[in-house]
């Protein structure tokens, strides 16, 4: 017996995702604000987004910053999917402990200290700064979020399964590709969607680990937002939101159509 | 593994049947994301305690001594004898960094207790609701988790700049403006809009696993919902409030872009000081110091985080 919401449970619900979309509301309206003014409503328009098309810096931004979230968040669901396995399934072993402090360290390390610590690598080693230091920084700090995803699918999933399959002659790299993966397939794409959308948003870290050639779309527009607020930002963060919550609202929905599929 | 062997032990003997001192292949399995953490996660952290130690100077990279690994042991002694400590005593005599420091703290910590004050309720309230709207009231809180944090963050500007959207609609019911953007009140706005996800995810997550038949218990008992609230359902989700606390407190203390943004030339927070001696003054050892004193900071709480992250993996 569970009694249904209250009056106050209903009125915190209201007001905390009042509180967490008007915002994000407001901004997508004015995107569409035909006024330069950000606050005065001059009619609708999407002028904006046509002007964006026209803005080749940030068209450039925006592609760099789409090659490197694709691929840091590629590898970082593989390895991320590899530093779960190991630490859900190869019991104690020795830098387990320093393994584990490593992959959830990340998590809430300040960005800064992250971006600062890569840049003085890339220094000590002599690369150029650019898409490749960019990526390998975005690796690093998705890779902790990729782990932590897979690990929670992980640890639900009966490893009986994939032993039997090993019992029946698969060997280790079969039973897991045919037993395992497919089952927590869902926290793979999930970690993905993460990991892309971190490195898509991701400010800090790539202004510490970039260079000339690599400016990303956050930077760009950390650098715009700077000078005050525009409808030209309004109009690409409407299409980054849209892009965003598409992605995330379809993965949704794919992994609750695969639950209730299976029994 | 071969297939007329004898077959695999089951856990939870798992692993007895191998020679000792054979790493199992889900062992393997993770060295390679251990190499790439080691390389680019440890190795950086000694590289910013190493350069910490060294003096400013004007070249690229702005800083000397550099520990010259070609001269062998002779290298390392000569660094270690042009040791100073200067910039962490540069640190030490300015009262900026001071105020930055303890700043940041009071920062974290009051954003961290309104976030608590804000975030409860709505878990609490989500936990009531019937299971599918449970759902999409789940799916709400962690859509903007998601999304941009700069865009979010830049969201707020428009709302409470001098002629912003606050401003209007203060003005539509005849109350005079308020002066937000770029003061401290701004800067807390921002941390608690910023935030609320990662404290509401965890209270969601302990208070959704309760039983319905402890607040029965209570309610049998004689207790009013206030008491069963506050003496069954809230001391058993203190670990949620903790995971909470720290999942905010830690990066808040170190945040940049929010204080940047929303704040004015008085805020003063650690990550925006390492960020302005970097890109703006190039004094990267005192860029490093600064980062290395945030570091030592945030030691106890980050190994009170993973310490709950592993109970919390293992306990399902």
């Amino acid at each position: 017996m569970r009694r249904g919401p209250s009056a106050f449970n209903i009125a915190a619900i209201v007001l905390g995702m009042g509180f967490l979309y008007l915002p994000i509301a407001l901004l997508v309206i004015y995107s569409f604000n035909e006024s330069r003014l950000v606050t005065v409503w001059g009619g609708f328009s999407t002028r904006w987004y046509v002007s964006l098309f026209q803005n080749e810096q940030l068209l450039a931004a925006a592609w760099v910053t789409l090659r490197v979230a694709f691929v840091s968040a590629t590898l970082a669901t593989i390895l991320g999917t590899l530093a779960a396995l190991g630490l859900v399934r190869a019991g104690r072993f020795r830098g387990r402990t320093l393994f584990s402090s490593m992959t959830y360290a990340p998590l809430v390390m300040p960005e800064v200290i992250l971006g600062l610590s890569l840049l003085l690598l890339f220094v000590a080693v002599g690369v150029a700064r650019g898409f490749w230091t960019v990526m390998i920084a975005h690796t690093t700090l998705t890779l902790c979020y990729a782990t932590v995803v897979v690990q929670a699918r992980l640890v639900s999933f009966d490893e009986a399964l994939e032993e039997a399959a090993r019992d029946l002659g698969a060997p280790p790299w079969k039973a897991f590709a045919l037993v395992t993966l497919p089952n927590i397939a869902p926290a793979v794409a999930a970690a993905w969607m993460l990991a892309f959308t971190l490195s898509l948003d991701d400010l800090v870290i790539a202004s510490f680990t970039s260079g000339p050639g690599a400016t990303t779309l956050p930077i760009r527009i950390y650098s715009a937002v700077r000078l005050g607020v525009s409808p030209e930002i309004n109009a690409i963060s409407t299409l980054l939101i849209g892009l965003v919550a598409t992605g995330v609202i379809a993965v949704y929905l794919l992994s609750m159509r695969r639950r209730t599929a299976a029994p | 593994m071969s297939v007329t062997g004898a077959p695999r032990p089951h856990r939870p003997w798992k692993g007895l049947g191998r020679p000792r001192g054979q790493p199992s292949s889900e062992a393997r399995a993770a060295y390679a994301p251990f190499l790439w953490l080691a390389v680019f996660f440890l190795v950086p952290f000694l590289l910013v305690a190493k350069l910490s130690l060294s003096d400013v100077v004007l070249a690229i990279p702005p800083y000397a001594p550099r520990l010259d690994w070609s001269r062998g042991l002779g290298g390392v002694i000569a660094f270690v004898r042009a040791l100073d400590f200067e910039a962490y005593a540069r640190m030490g005599q300015d009262g900026l960094y001071l105020a930055a420091y303890l700043s940041s703290l009071k920062f974290a910590a009051v954003a961290t207790v309104i976030l608590l004050l804000v975030g409860y309720p709505l878990a609490y309230g989500m936990t009531r609701c019937r299971p599918s709207v449970r759902q999409a009231l789940l799916m709400a809180v962690i859509l903007p988790f998601w999304t941009s944090f700069l865009i979010r963050v830049y969201a707020w500007i428009a709302i409470l700049k001098p002629a912003g959207l606050l401003n209007m609609a203060l003005a539509q019911i005849g109350l005079p403006p308020v002066d937000i953007l770029n003061t401290d009140t701004a800067v807390y706005i921002g941390l608690v809009y910023a935030y609320l996800p990662f404290m509401v995810l965890p209270l969601y997550a302990v208070l959704e696993r309760q039983e319905a038949g402890l607040l029965e218990a209570a309610a049998d008992l004689g207790c009013t919902p206030f008491q069963s609230f506050w003496r069954v359902t809230f001391p058993l989700s203190l670990p949620g409030v903790a995971a909470g606390a720290l999942l905010c407190f830690i990066p808040m203390v170190g945040e940049f872009v929010i204080p940047d943004l929303l704040g004015g030339s008085g805020t003063l927070m650690l990550g925006k000081t390492i960020w302005t001696e970097f890109f703006s003054n190039r004094d990267w050892p005192a860029a490093s110091a600064v980062a290395i004193v945030l570091l030592a900071t945030l030691v106890i709480p980050i190994l009170l985080f993973q310490r709950q992250q592993t109970k919390m993996m293992e306990q399902r």
